[in-house]
């Protein structure tokens, strides 16, 4: 398998050595040079650092540096594995969207969980085994990122879910309870597509899922949920998660139709067998 | 328990009297109480699994009023805003209502307070459900006929309340889920033409959802509708000494007795052991599974609404005929908007209650039977009866199920809009089918008696005849066992007789044709005649 897709991906590499080059800055193409350095100077004096401090997880600089060597597989795996639905350029096709601009942390979560490469066209991807080594999806993501920057993977920072667990909670219940439920338990939305549940997520594919919004989630952006944000919700996830219910088994935390069927066939089941057995003539 | 029976003793054998004998001699010159101690004790009861049903409703109520008592101790029913400071980290330092900080407090940090929510909250889903199970005994059994149709009405107002119990203690923590119930609660009220955003208002104090009606419920929870419940179980059981029990066919088994056991000791015995089995059974719940976990829910907040919603099972007929209303059922008219996709619901759920509710009446109506029944039927042996059930009970699971029809689109991988189509179909034409096999199948059963009644069963013994004929020779049933075969009802579609006048009224004609479609294509039991043809050969 392996070596087919390094084959593959030779026979379609593109040969263009300056997109594979090419800065992280796409303004570079459409502006002379001295214009971006202007621009560059006028944004750093008027952004400064504590935009860096509040954004350090999105569009720049990144925490992966892709090395020359790591975008250069990337693009062959992608060129073997992607490319078919997504176009060579990224450019997408009929059978897929197109990737410009999605940046790391899109390509992280969607092929880190195993949703990509797509099994076949359904309502939604599922989850699935994932179908590559952790530097391959690194090298993806580097080569997706160096085309046209994007957000970018999660500082480890963020994902330490030792946030505070009330306000991510509450966080929770107000953007995301709608469709994920409020335990995370995962719900059902229309024409056959799903919110799966939370439980067994790593904290990093919540983020990266919370910043790109892949499939039919919404984008939670850094305007929107700051980095602070994210962490707390990700650490009163990791708390229900990690603590289990005081209350005993949770019956998948779905509520009272899993408490209801519970009720009927193992309560009243009990009972009735019970009471069967009381009024059972002796033999 | 002899002693409560015994007469006062004579002097001399007074110091020989144990110690029982004396404090129930007391006790008897004082209250007389050896009268109903007899008469009760020696009451008898059939004896049948399917009889203790309601057996553990009352048990479970019980549970309830242990345990919701317990409660009552810890909860505060207010919605005033504080600050909770409890032991659950995800909620520390949230408002919240009183009630809700309470309740968390009787989970958190109050000894036993979790295992007695987590018991009154199971205890409650048993109740319902055994009331449930033991109204679908007594249907499908023939029980309500005369003289116990009172006695359905009760039972099925207890199911009613019980619902309201069940819907007002949902509410009382004031978490998220109990709220969004809530919310569509409110929502249902304020579709009613002209009067509903009164009524709401009037509920809730104002604008929902105020700061009263967690007070007003909480009044309503452990105070009226109890109370109520209780004077009802009670005339319900004095009804069922009244009346006697009844019993299932079989032989030695009349309208004019009951075959069991007394009471005393028998009945006392089991019936006490079997509360502590629900009891247990409860305990064990309690103490495993998780119920409604409100510290996963947070504090009501009228903005967030979790998915996977949905009330308690047994308002779940009604969420599910929301969820089944198509959409664009409203319009404006007259200056008001007319919302039929609440309207439409809550009518057809109020008539299908009626309906319920009234089928005795309807049924001795239809038979015109005057008799008392003490006998049960054997669901077979009145299939219209049963075939009606059976269309009843398809309506009113589709609808329950449609309470869990996003749960049931990501649990069997199915698109939302498709389990929604489903279960319509399931809600409008569903019934006619049911009723259609369930009549059929009754009949074929009936078929099949009748069948073995005359000609035994199938021995598996296969003879050649002197002619090269091959039969299996069949095997007669023991008297007492042919005995359940034989006998039940016999129905015949009324016949329109003129009434005095000479007239024939319209309502004699819809009888007769109730009747005809009731009894037209009934099996009649197998007749003495007929048994005495078939021994012959």
């Amino acid at each position: 398998m392996a070596t087919a897709r390094k084959t593959d991906a030779r026979r379609f590499r593109i040969k263009s050595a300056n997109a594979a080059r090419r800065t992280r800055s796409p303004r570079a193409a459409r502006r002379s040079p001295l214009a971006t350095v202007a621009l560059i100077a006028i944004g750093l004096l008027f952004t400064g650092g504590a935009y860096a401090a509040f954004n350090a997880s999105s569009s720049d600089s990144g925490a992966v540096a892709a090395s020359q060597e790591s975008v250069e597989r990337g693009e062959k795996l992608f060129a073997a594995n992607c490319a078919t639905c997504h176009g060579l350029a990224l450019q997408g096709t009929e059978a897929g969207p197109t990737l410009i601009g999605v940046g790391a942390a899109a390509v992280d979560f969607q092929v880190g969980t195993g949703r990509m490469p797509l099994q076949n066209q359904s309502p939604q991807a599922p989850v699935k085994p994932v179908q590559f080594t952790d530097s391959d999806v690194d090298a993806l993501a580097a080569y997706v990122s160096s085309i046209s920057p994007g957000p970018s993977v999660p500082d480890s920072e963020y994902l330490d879910a030792a946030g505070d667990a009330t306000r991510g909670a509450e966080l929770f219940r107000i953007n995301c309870a709608m469709c994920h439920n409020v335990a995370g338990a995962g719900g059902a939305l229309t024409e056959g597509k799903y919110a799966p549940a939370l439980t067994g997520v790593t904290e990093k594919h919540i983020y990266e899922a919370m910043l790109t919004g892949p499939q039919n989630m919404p984008v939670f952006n850094d305007a929107n949920l700051t980095p602070e944000d994210k962490r707390d919700i990700i650490t009163s996830l990791k708390y229900l998660e990690n603590n289990p219910s005081p209350g005993g088994f949770e019956l998948g935390s779905l509520g009272p139709v899993a408490e209801g069927l519970f009720a009927w066939i193992f309560g009243l089941g009990a009972i009735i067998a019970l009471a069967v057995w009381l009024t059972a003539r002796a033999n | 328990m002899s002693s409560d029976t015994r007469t006062a003793p004579a002097p001399q054998r007074a110091a020989k009297t144990s110690v029982t004998g004396a404090v129930s001699n007391y006790i008897d010159e004082r209250t007389s109480i050896s009268a109903v101690v007899k008469e009760f004790g020696r009451k008898i009861f059939p004896d049948h699994w399917s009889f203790m049903l309601g057996e553990v409703a009352l048990y479970s109520f019980v549970v309830i009023l242990i345990s919701g008592s317990f409660l009552t101790f810890f909860f505060q029913a207010s919605m005033a805003e504080v600050e909770y400071d409890g032991s659950w980290v995800p909620l520390k330092g949230l408002e919240m209502s009183a009630a809700m900080d309470s309740a968390l407090n009787i989970s958190f940090d109050i000894r036993g307070g979790l295992l007695m929510r987590q018991v009154h909250h199971w205890a409650a889903l048993l109740f319902i459900a055994s009331i449930g199970l033991h109204m679908l005994r007594i249907y499908f059994t023939g029980a309500f006929r005369k003289p116990r149709e009172l006695n359905w009405v009760i039972g099925f107002i207890l199911f009613i309340l019980a619902m309201g119990e069940g819907f007002t203690g949902y509410s009382l923590p004031d978490d998220l889920l109990s709220g969004n119930g809530l919310r569509i609660i409110d929502g249902l009220i304020k579709g009613i033409p002209v009067v509903g955003t009164w009524i709401s208002y009037l509920l809730f104090g104002g604008e929902f959802p105020g700061d009263q009606v967690i007070g007003r419920f909480y009044t309503l929870h452990i105070l009226l509708l109890p109370a109520i419940i209780v004077a009802l179980i009670a005339l319900h059981l004095v009804f069922v000494v009244v009346h006697k029990h009844t019993q299932y066919p079989g032989p030695g088994k009349t309208n004019d007795n009951v075959v069991g056991y007394p009471i005393l000791p028998v009945y006392a015995a089991k019936a006490g052991g079997f509360f502590f089995i629900v009891f247990g059974v409860i305990a064990l719940m309690a103490a495993f599974f998780t119920i409604n976990p409100i510290w996963n829910y947070g504090p009501y907040d009228p903005s967030p609404v979790s998915a996977g919603t949905q009330p308690d099972w047994y308002i779940g007929f009604a969420d599910g005929a929301l969820r089944l209303i198509p959409p664009g059922w409203e319009f404006v008219l007259w200056d008001r908007t007319w919302s039929f996709n609440i309207i439409v619901p809550l009518v057809v759920l109020g008539g299908f209650i009626v309906v319920v509710l009234l089928y005795p009446f309807f049924e001795a109506w239809v038979t015109g039977d005057k008799r008392e029944h003490h006998l049960l039927d054997r669901p077979r042996n009145a299939p219209t009866r049963t075939a009606i059930g059976a269309a009843g009970v398809t309506f009113y699971a589709s609808l329950w199920a449609a309470a869990s029809s996003d749960i049931i689109a990501t649990h069997f991988k199915m698109a939302m809009e498709h389990v929604i189509h489903i279960l319509q179909f399931t809600t409008i034409v569903g019934p006619f089918i049911a009723f259609f096999i369930a009549k059929r199948i009754c009949i074929a059963l009936q078929k099949k008696d009748r069948e073995i009644a005359l000609h035994g069963y199938e021995s598996g013994r296969i003879v050649r005849l002197p002619g090269g004929e091959y039969i299996e020779v069949h095997q007669q049933l023991d008297e007492y066992e042919r005995w359940k075969l034989l006998n039940f009802n016999e129905y015949q579609p009324l016949m329109i007789r003129p009434n005095a006048a000479g007239k024939i009224s319209s309502a004699q004609r819809v009888r007769a044709s109730v009747s005809r479609w009731f009894f037209e294509d009934r099996i009649e039991p197998v007749t003495s005649k007929e048994l005495e043809r078939s021994s012959h050969h």
